[in-house]
């Protein structure tokens, strides 16, 4: 019996992140559409439904319907294979985050390692997607993701690594409880340039602009999901959303305290105490995610080099001589951050 | 050891970056684009043989389609070969508005190559930025003449008609309503000139706008700076005109070199670029966008000033008033026979050139006495610009190749003719 309540508890739980997460998903391109239509001067969705609030419904039920074209030299298998690949790790990574001081479906320890270890996951499926769709412009897609991919991937575990030896814990709960004590506390001030390359990295590694040259609009078509449409299309537009939810709300996890609220231990602390955590780490979330659009309506795209020249020279430099400057932070015990 | 062969890959005509319906086989080093081999052909349509078909006055339309994105000049081109054959010379009222709306098309083709420029290399605002002023002048030539596009104004001789006292407003709908038809209209009460004015006076902020997001940006310039260079004696000896070539440094302009119209009596610089690249190109138009804007309002205080005729007194070239035709049977059979013969042209060959926005657009024109071409040959600038895509692609990556077709400002209308 308990067996079954524990299974049924943590399915319940799933249920809780993964059905309102779609949603969200859904009504962030929503949002960018909008967002990004008033910076350009014009309107966004507004056809389906009030103020076009039902487009994303619209696109959702348009893509589920679409016939999925397998193209005739593509390896089926692999070729089918690739979306559900892309999905499953962005999905997966979910279960660790904690989304408020008393919710997280797994509170394990080892969850930055988790975290990194499925982001990287999700390159698997890009690379299969375009070597298996047979197509000379899919297959630069991958290519090009794939050493984009790697080149961040580095930079952007370094920075991990700088939060992880600010907090002394992969766990995240952990790690947000030790930015305790207001927004002076949190890690962004110390960690400022981890803070910046991490958020630079994982704009990289969910492919958007600037660094979108595995999709490439202009230059290789779509990269490496041209040949893909109807659901299976879906699926990578999906993987790509939550992927930049998730790296919006990692960055305020490991840099901006996560559920903590920006006025802890100031005189402003008990006018806001009523707002729960949940709503403090939605803000943080919703203001990088606009960032993200931000960035997309007003930048240029890299060229694939340029890329890979700013992962390797600029970026790996900089974490790890920060890394270094960090551990003296850490060994002379530099206040407020390290005290302990 | 194994053989290694280069990666064969078809860009366009499908693609999003081929401006049309460019076909370029791309013989690939990884990114590194090895040979480039650019394939036209695809919008051909047989336009010169077309006009040998056809009496003068009605192949004025099919320049419009030439270079679809400046059409006025195109047909200026052609209507002023024809007046150099006829050997008449147009009203001063008329040789303004002609170099006004040559101005407008001007600005009207590099906001188009900016925007889909930008859009290219990855910067999708300015393309909409540059379109909501755009429309403005595309409502301008819908005002003279009807047409938001393929406008046919300029005739033999003069222009169509004289610019309108009123311009067409906004209407009420469901979406509109009084306030915001104000805030539409409120620069819509006056003339044409008005418009136009109102507009003069603000575009220059709109150009630092598009700049704000370019010029100094980091990855623009990374993406532009040594991409697609071309030396200034190289740029000769292929032939660009326009653009491309004052990149490369050369000052050369047809509006001050051999001006035609009234450009001799209108002041404003050509601006020229150092290295040749793309960032330079980019520059140069940049600059040519606030020179027309200069020119367009140097043209707007003599045209207020200056009431007069447009068109020449000439019953063998100009129209019949529309009135008299109503009433007048000569003046209708005189309009018939003008529309359904045309009139002929002395013997006798010219080549006649203007600048236009991407380059020296010119029409060699020779006549044998009938009342249609004996040949018509049209020199489109992109047609020298895409020869030398090869050369200026080599050794550059796929991304790169984007950029250079961009500042190449490539319309297939005119390539293909």
């Amino acid at each position: 019996m308990n067996i079954i309540f524990i299974i049924l508890n943590s399915l319940i739980d799933i249920l809780l992140v993964v059905v309102p997460l779609f949603l969200i998903v859904a009504y962030t391109t929503y949002s960018e559409r909008k967002i990004i239509g008033f910076m350009q001067s014009r309107m966004g969705p507004t056809r389906v439904g009030p103020y076009g609030m039902l487009q994303p419904i619209a696109d959702i039920i348009k893509l589920l319907t679409k016939e999925i074209i397998i193209p005739s030299n593509a390896n089926k298998g692999l070729f089918l294979t690739a979306p559900i690949i892309m999905l499953v790790p962005s999905l997966l990574v979910w279960s660790v985050i904690p989304l408020s001081e008393y919710f997280v479906i797994a509170n394990i320890n080892a969850g930055l390692l988790f975290i990194l270890a499925l982001t990287s996951l999700s390159v698997y499926g890009v690379i299969l997607a375009g070597w298996a769709s047979n197509s000379k412009y899919a297959f630069l897609g991958s290519m090009r993701s794939a050493a984009q991919i790697i080149a961040y991937e580095i930079a952007m575990g370094f920075a991990l690594v700088g939060v992880l030896m600010a907090a002394g814990s992969l766990n995240l709960q952990e790690i947000i409880i030790s930015q305790k004590g207001g927004i002076i506390h949190w890690y962004w001030i110390p960690l400022f340039p981890l803070f910046i390359i991490y958020l630079i990295s994982g704009i990289a590694e969910t492919n958007r602009a600037p660094f979108d040259v595995s999709e490439g609009e202009s230059e290789i078509v779509a990269g490496f999901h041209v040949e893909y449409s109807g659901i299976t299309f879906a699926m990578f537009f999906l993987a790509e959303y939550m992927n930049l939810i998730l790296i919006s709300i990692l960055v305020s996890i490991m840099f901006f305290g996560g559920w903590l609220s920006p006025f802890e231990s100031t005189f402003l602390e008990h006018y806001f105490n009523w707002i729960p955590g949940f709503i403090w780490l939605s803000i943080k979330t919703l203001f990088f995610i606009f960032l993200f659009l931000w960035l997309r309506a007003t930048l240029p795209r890299y060229r694939y080099d340029q890329i890979m020249r700013l992962g390797w020279k600029v970026f790996l430099p900089i974490t790890l001589v920060w890394i270094f400057l960090e551990g003296f932070m850490i060994y002379y015990k530099i206040q407020p951050w390290f005290s302990v | 050891m194994k053989e290694f062969k280069n990666f064969t890959m078809n860009f366009g005509p499908q693609h999003p970056a081929a401006h049309g319906v460019l076909r370029l086989v791309l013989q690939m080093d990884g990114e590194v684009i090895k040979d480039a081999d650019p394939h036209i052909g695809l919008l051909h349509r047989a336009t010169e043989k077309l006009a040998e078909s056809k009496p003068y006055n009605q192949s004025i339309g099919y320049m419009d389609r030439l270079d679809y994105v400046s059409m006025m000049c195109n047909e200026h081109a052609y209507v002023l070969a024809i007046e150099k054959l006829l050997n008449i010379d147009i009203p001063d009222r008329a040789k303004y508005i002609r170099v006004m709306f040559d101005e407008i098309t001007r600005i009207l083709n590099h906001l188009l190559w900016l925007g889909a420029h930008a859009l290219d290399i990855g910067a999708m605002s300015v393309f909409l930025y540059s379109f909501r002023e755009r429309e403005d002048l595309m409502d301008s030539y819908e005002a003279v003449s009807g047409t938001r596009m393929h406008a046919t104004y300029y005739r033999p001789g003069g222009v169509f008609r004289d610019l309108p006292e009123s311009m067409p407003k906004y209407e009420k709908s469901i979406i509109k309503n009084k306030d915001e038809l104000k805030d539409l209209n409120y620069n819509r009460e006056g003339t044409l000139l008005d418009f136009l004015e109102d507009f003069v006076s603000r575009f220059p902020e709109c150009i630092n706008e598009y700049e704000n997001l370019l010029t100094d940006n980091r990855i623009w310039k990374q993406r532009t700076v040594g991409i697609g260079v071309v030396n200034p004696e190289r740029a000769l000896e292929l032939g660009f005109t326009g653009p491309m070539l004052r990149g490369s440094g050369i000052p050369w302009d047809l509006r001050k070199k051999q001006p035609y119209e009234v450009y001799n009596k209108l002041k404003f610089d050509i601006p020229i670029g150092k290295t040749g690249d793309s960032y330079d190109r980019y520059l140069v138009r940049i600059e040519e966008l606030r020179q027309s804007n200069k020119i367009i309002k140097q043209c707007i205080d003599w045209l207020k000033n200056n009431p007069g005729p447009i068109m020449i007194n000439d019953a063998k070239v100009a129209t019949p008033n529309r009135e008299n035709m109503k009433e007048d049977m000569e003046s209708l059979i005189h309009h018939f026979k003008i529309f359904t013969e045309g009139y002929c042209i002395p013997e006798g060959e010219t080549y006649t050139a203007i600048e236009a926005p991407k380059g020296e657009f010119g029409i060699y024109l020779i006549s044998d006495g009938a009342n249609k071409p004996y040949r018509l040959k049209i020199r489109a600038p992109g047609f020298p610009h895409l020869s030398a895509l090869n050369e200026m692609c080599k050794n550059h990556m796929l991304s790169d190749v984007v950029t250079i077709i961009g500042t190449q400002d490539i319309v297939f209308g005119e390539i293909d003719r």
